[in-house]
């Protein structure tokens, strides 16, 4: 495949951006993205050439490291997957492909297309957990647990925290991530004891960092690898309003 | 961003918008109502009857500075959502967004806007007539703003007729959005019940925008 890349580079997070064009040819459609940018750095580097600095780290879809925006879509064209398990044959050959570092306030561009994605880490500290005595391993039946909301909860966890949710949202909106992580203990007993604080406190982070508000596109949604429902923004915006009127 | 009405929550906002908004959504169907006395063929009696009844009731009294206040909350939060929205992404994409989403759900601000448009120039046609902010030649002996005489001439002009059914078209697509959107927003999404919101919503947004639509062609066409 002979490819033409448009790739944000950025010295640095106080340097101007700009886009450079790089042309690439005899990439395999069976490559991966991440592997057709490896080929690219590795013929950077070959010419002397500052490599693409870019996020990644499993590469297996599990990690929610890789936070590329490609030709308009978080995560590029496929559906459902990160940008480690995109493949080139999704692609033609001959096309143009414009990728971006993910957009938002609280993601600034750290080099190229590497953001600060700590803005989340700050949001997990603020409740994303559930305080428990250590001791001897209590009896795993003590606590019952319903099918359809340990269902619901292992849903909710299935969030890698990659951010496309906040990309691909208009408003830059953190909604998705933090309903997931509020919900997968607002579903279970065990983050009953926490959860009115919990809510109150990851909601009013995310407010401070800069997000912006859901308005209900659901491109959130559509966007996230791991297919988190915006049934846990309503299950967070219920949980908000009791912890605010108990 | 000192201001305390700026430090409620992202979410306590939305909230008082999806509130607010269901409100003015069953206010909409009685304005409706009376707009529809106008296509009685009795000189306007009814119609003149039941705005008289709407200007005098003290019990609509109440209820009007609720909307008011429902009116203006509502425009004032999605003024002040859209701007924290605006700011929350400064570096825009060079390609944009082409995730597929719900149509024109992206757009719900401009609908917004062009309805408040056509909000002051509604007022300026008949409510500010009737507090007398704005002088109208059609005032009864009694005093009383003759509201069917206004609305006839209003619509006996085409362009202000097109602009009012092109307006409420309008309208329709930005509660077709607004009507599951609030629901969401107050927590209330189930795969059982998820549809009949939906599909509710779509309803209301078709049948009454249309019921308004209907005033304008009636007094062009038929009367």
């Amino acid at each position: 495949m002979k490819l033409t890349l448009k790739i944000w580079r950025q010295k640095d997070a106080k340097s101007t951006g700009k886009f450079v064009i790089y042309s690439l040819d005899g990439i395999s459609p069976n490559c991966s993205f991440l592997e057709m940018l490896d080929i690219l750095n590795e013929d950077l580097i070959r010419k002397n050439d500052d490599p693409v600095v870019f996020d990644h780290d499993c590469r297996e879809g599990i990690c929610g490291m890789c936070s590329l925006y490609i030709n308009g879509r978080p995560h590029g064209p496929d559906d459902a997957v990160t940008v480690c398990q995109l493949h080139m044959r999704k692609f033609k050959d001959g096309d143009t492909i414009v990728i971006e570092p993910w957009r938002a306030k609280p993601f600034p561009v750290i080099k190229d297309l590497m953001v600060d994605r700590t803005a989340f880490d700050k949001i997990i500290q603020e409740g994303g957990y559930v305080s428990v005595n250590t001791g001897g391993a209590a009896e795993a039946n003590n606590i019952l647990v319903g099918k359809e909301n340990s269902e619901l909860a292992m849903d909710a966890a299935a969030c890698i925290g990659c951010g496309a949710c906040v990309a691909a949202c208009k408003n830059a909106s953190a909604m998705l991530f933090v309903s997931a992580k509020v919900s997968q203990f607002a579903l279970l007993p065990q983050g009953q004891i926490e959860a009115k604080q919990r809510v109150k406190k990851m909601v009013k982070m995310m407010d401070e960092l800069g997000f912006g508000n859901c308005t209900n596109t659901y491109a959130c949604e559509v966007e996230c690898p791991k297919q988190i429902s915006r049934s846990n923004i309503a299950r967070m915006n219920r949980e908000f309003m009791c912890a605010k009127m108990v | 961003m000192n201001s305390s009405f700026l430090r409620f929550s992202s979410i306590t906002k939305k909230i008082w918008m999806a509130f607010l908004g269901l409100f003015l959504m069953i206010f909409l169907v009685v304005h409706l109502g009376i707009n529809l006395c106008l296509l009685r063929d009795d000189g306007g009696a009814w119609f003149n009857a039941a705005a008289h009844f709407m200007g005098t009731n003290y019990i609509v009294k109440v209820f009007e500075i609720g909307l008011f206040a429902g009116f203006i909350i509502h425009i004032v939060l999605g003024i002040i959502l859209q701007v924290q929205n605006w700011m929350a992404r400064p570096v825009r994409y060079l390609v944009s967004n082409k995730t597929t989403t719900p149509f024109l759900s992206k757009y719900m601000i401009y609908t917004g806007c062009i309805v408040l448009v056509f909000l002051i120039i509604h007022f300026m046609n008949f409510y500010f007539i009737k507090l007398g902010w704005v002088s109208n030649v059609n005032i009864s002996a009694d005093g009383e703003p003759e509201f069917y005489i206004i609305a006839k001439e209003l619509f006996a002009n085409p362009m202000y007729s097109i602009l009012y059914i092109v307006l409420f078209i309008v309208l329709g697509f930005h509660l077709n959005q607004a009507f599951q959107a609030a629901w969401q927003t107050l927590g209330v999404n189930h795969p059982q019940y998820n549809v009949c919101i939906q599909r509710f919503g779509t309803f209301y947004a078709i049948v009454v925008p249309l019921g308004f639509i209907i005033i304008p062609f009636y007094f062009l066409l038929i009367h």
